[in-house]
Parts: C-alpha cells; sequence; structure tokens
C-alpha cells in the first residue's frame, strides 16, 4: 500500500472583506515532514495555519488529511462552509494545534488540561488518559508542576504543557503557531528543545515561525510566503543559502 | 409571646410560599437567561432581534404592571383561546391560571430579560483563545459551552447574578397584591387586624434578612468554585 500524506493542502485562497489574504498556497506533508513556513507579519503564514483545521473558512482549496478531503458547501449568502461539522470535528481531533498565546484552559490544571480532550473527544478511559498524561508531562519537563493552574506557571512552562495537551491527541499532523513569539527571550530555548525532540521522533508538523535556526536545523521543507504567494519552497539549504526569489534574499539579509 | 396571636402557622406558610416563588422564578429567569444571552450572541438575525425585543419590553415596564397583566389579561387570553377550541373543535379544555403559576411565570420572565445582559457580557468576557482551543481539539459545540465557555463565563456572571437575585428574592412581595397568600400577605392581614404592625411586619423582614444572608453565603461559595486557577492580588 502506497503511503497516504497525513496532509495535503492545494491551492489554498482566503479573503477577508475583499482583501485577499491568501492566494493560491499548496504544501504536502509526508509522513515525518518538519514544513516551517517563514515570512514577515501579514504574509499570512497563520492565516494559513488556521485554515487548515478550519478555525477559518479558507475562501477556496482543498484541504485533504490522510486521504480524507474535508467537504465544503455554500450558505444562503454564497459563502463557503463546512458540509458536515462532525467531519470537521473528527479532522481536528487527529491536527492537534499549538497556539501562540498557549489558550490553556484557565479553569482547569495541568494535569485537566491534558485529559480533557482525550477523554471528551476520543473517549479515552479516564485512568488511561492520566497514566498518558503523566507520561507526556514528563517527557515534556513539568510533571511537578501537573496540579498547578496555567497561570501559576511561567510562559515557558504553559507551552510545555500545551504541547504535552497536543500530543495527548495523539495527532496525525501538530500545527505550531508560532509557539515561541510570546514567550521571554529566555524561554524560548526550553520549548524549541521540546519541538526539537518530537522532529527527532519523527512526528509530523507544521511550524509557522520566525526562529531562524530552528526552521534550518529541523525542517525537511522550508516555505516562505510573502503576501499570500509561496515565494520559495525547498529543502532548508536551498532556501537559505541559495534562494532564488529575490525577496528571501531581502528577508535574510541582516538588518542592521 | 411569640405565638403572633395564632398567626405564626400561617406565617410560617407564607414564609414557605415565598421562597417556593422564589426558587422557581430563580430557575426559570437563568433559564431563560441562558436562553437569552444565547440568542443575542447568536448570528441569527431573527433571534437576535427576538431577544432583543424581549429584554426592551420587560426592562421598560413596571414589574407590577407585568404581574397584572400576566395575572388577569393571561387568565382572559387563555379563556377566549379555550373558547375558541371549544366552538370550533369541541375540545373542551381549561387551565386555570392560578396566583402561584402567574407569580413565578412573571417573576421569572422579568429577572430572565436582567439574566439576558448578565450572561451575555458574562459570554463576551470570556477569552476567545480557550474557546478556540477547544474547537482545534475537535470537541462539538455543546462540549466546548458545557466544558469550557459555561465555567469560564461563571465567575464573570456571578456578580451580577447575585444582584439579580437578591432583587428577585424581594420582588416576590409583589405576589400579595395578586391574593397569593405569601408571608406579606398573611403578615398585611393580620396586622391590620390586630392593629399592630410591627409585631406581624418584622418577622417578615427577618426572613427576608436571613434569606439574603444565607444567598451571600452560597454566592461566596459559587464564586470560589468558579475563580479556580484566577491569580488573586
Amino acid at each position: 500500500m502506497a503511503d497516504i500524506a497525513p496532509l495535503v493542502v492545494q491551492d489554498l485562497h482566503k479573503t477577508f472583506n475583499e482583501n485577499e489574504v491568501l492566494k493560491g498556497v499548496s504544501i504536502e506533508a509526508h509522513k515525518g515532514d518538519v514544513i516551517s513556513m517563514i515570512g514577515s507579519s501579514g504574509s499570512g503564514k497563520s492565516t494559513f495555519l488556521r485554515c487548515i483545521n478550519l478555525l477559518e473558512i479558507p475562501t477556496q482549496g482543498e484541504i485533504i488529511v490522510h486521504g480524507d478531503p474535508i467537504r465544503f458547501t455554500t450558505d444562503k449568502k454564497g459563502n463557503r462552509k463546512p458540509a458536515d461539522a462532525q467531519q470537521v470535528e473528527r479532522i481536528r481531533a487527529r491536527l492537534s494545534m499549538v497556539f501562540q498565546s498557549f489558550n490553556l484552559w484557565s479553569h482547569m490544571t495541568v494535569l485537566e488540561n491534558i485529559i480533557e480532550a482525550p477523554i471528551h473527544v476520543l473517549g479515552v478511559k479516564r485512568r488511561e488518559a492520566i497514566a498518558k498524561a503523566e507520561h507526556l508531562l514528563d517527557k515534556v519537563g513539568i510533571l511537578d508542576r501537573k496540579d498547578y493552574y496555567p497561570a501559576q506557571m511561567s510562559g515557558g512552562q504553559q507551552q510545555r504543557a500545551a504541547i504535552a495537551r497536543a500530543l495527548a491527541m495523539d495527532p496525525e499532523v501538530m500545527l505550531f503557531d508560532e509557539p515561541t513569539s510570546a514567550l521571554d527571550p529566555e524561554l524560548v530555548g526550553e520549548v524549541l528543545r521540546v519541538m526539537h525532540s518530537l522532529a527527532d521522533e519523527g512526528r509530523t508538523m507544521i511550524v509557522v515561525t520566525h526562529e531562524m535556526a530552528f526552521a534550518r536545523d529541523v525542517s525537511t521543507q522550508v516555505v516562505f510566503l510573502h503576501q499570500g504567494v509561496i515565494e520559495e519552497h525547498g529543502s532548508p539549504q536551498k532556501v537559505f543559502d541559495n534562494p532564488d526569489s529575490e525577496r528571501m534574499k531581502q528577508f535574510l539579509a541582516p538588518k542592521y | 409571646m411569640l405565638d403572633f396571636a395564632g398567626y405564626g402557622p400561617e406565617l410560617l406558610k407564607g414564609a414557605w410560599v415565598t421562597m417556593q416563588v422564589a426558587f422557581l422564578s430563580l430557575f426559570l429567569a437563568v433559564a431563560l437567561g441562558l436562553l437569552g444571552a444565547t440568542a443575542k450572541l447568536s448570528h441569527n438575525p431573527f433571534w437576535k432581534g427576538f431577544a432583543t425585543l424581549y429584554t426592551t419590553i420587560i426592562r421598560g415596564v413596571p414589574d407590577l404592571v407585568m404581574m397584572f397583566i400576566i395575572f388577569f389579561g393571561g387568565q382572559q387570553a387563555l379563556n377566549i383561546f379555550f373558547e375558541y377550541l371549544y366552538d370550533n373543535y369541541e375540545i373542551d379544555y381549561f387551565i386555570n391560571v392560578n396566583e402561584f403559576i402567574a407569580g413565578v411565570i412573571t417573576i421569572g420572565f422579568i429577572y430572565g430579560a436582567y439574566m439576558t445582559e448578565t450572561f451575555r457580557g458574562a459570554f463576551l468576557a470570556v477569552d476567545n483563545g480557550q474557546i478556540e482551543a477547544g474547537k482545534a481539539y475537535g470537541m462539538s459545540r455543546g462540549q466546548i459551552f458545557l466544558h469550557i465557555s459555561f465555567p469560564l463565563m461563571m465567575r464573570h456572571a456571578l456578580p451580577g447574578l447575585g444582584n439579580n437575585w437578591q432583587v428577585l428574592l424581594k420582588t416576590t412581595a409583589l405576589v400579595s397584591v395578586i391574593g397569593l397568600t405569601d408571608m406579606v400577605r398573611v403578615a398585611t392581614e393580620a396586622s391590620k387586624a390586630e392593629h399592630a404592625p410591627f409585631k406581624f411586619f418584622i418577622p417578615v423582614v427577618t426572613v427576608y434578612l436571613l434569606l439574603t444572608w444565607i444567598s451571600e453565603f452560597i454566592i461566596k461559595k459559587l464564586d470560589a468554585k468558579y475563580s479556580v486557577g484566577v491569580l488573586k492580588h
């Protein structure tokens, strides 16, 4: 049996009030791929990521998760919307997302945050979910914080808890939306180290990031977006050391 | 001294009626408030307009007038409706709008409008990122409401909700006007007969204050429950 790509996005367009933010973006992630999406603010990279799990509804284009294309229909006003809410929930459960501002549930302890979706969405037994959560917290190095509330932890710890929450879903693909952008500089390293170890395990990841060193070291593909269009796409060596696009060269040039 | 000239048992019964009216109205008001807030925050223009009409009308009409309309008008409207059913379809049916039902419906209906506003503001105060996280992990709308929006919203709603409840509790005194024998009515009758207003109204005041005091205690407990995970400064 041929290997089915965990995630294929074809010709994605997104328009906000006549403002076209994405103008036909396609990527294909194979198992174990780490795709870094880089580009300046406003290039559409976060919007692209949010379209993949339908936090934003793409105006046009296909999203295929492990061979299962998301079905769309149009509402009375002619806007595109998902045809089957249950399919969307099923697909979202397989693509777990890590947010820039963590978005941990503030009224739950770290442990409760991690077991919430496995229990209620995947139907995992509570005891199994707890055992797994503790294992994952140990892996990201914050097992001693399991009974803390998010507000009682540093940003780096919160983001590692959020990564453990994402891992608890056994996701097909992990989506990272600028996971280190809201962190103090000295806390960035601890989060990047966890992400690096996930890449080494062969997890499939799409990472929107400003961390160029991380993108260069860890990625299997780098996508450079500029004004909603892919300007440069290829291996990190190709994109960083030998870019074709003038804009990519400018983007990499020393700023001062 | 404490037998209240034989009115003691009556007063106790009246206090029980007051509590029943208060709790049932609260229940109705919270239910209507959650529905109203959901309607106001929905993207459906019909429901949005309907809920806005509801809160506008209720907040603009005095409670007592509303109670008269529902008690007297409600019975008449039902009578006309059932007469129509009987004349045209030979369906013989009758509902009596008694003082108790009219009181609970009126108070629940009025405070549902205030609760709508309380819950609407509280839902708006919930961090949208946490709701998005629920969506991103494949939760259904019902699961997001139950496990995320509702518990997070309650912390913001409780101060307003507690306030509404205490005003609601005092509004129950109005049911004595449409003839329900709550403790206010018993006290009114007794003090007229005995020419001793203090003797009968002081116990009434005591019961209201006692209920208020218990409510404050419960609201404090609820506030602690729903503030979990919030850093105290």
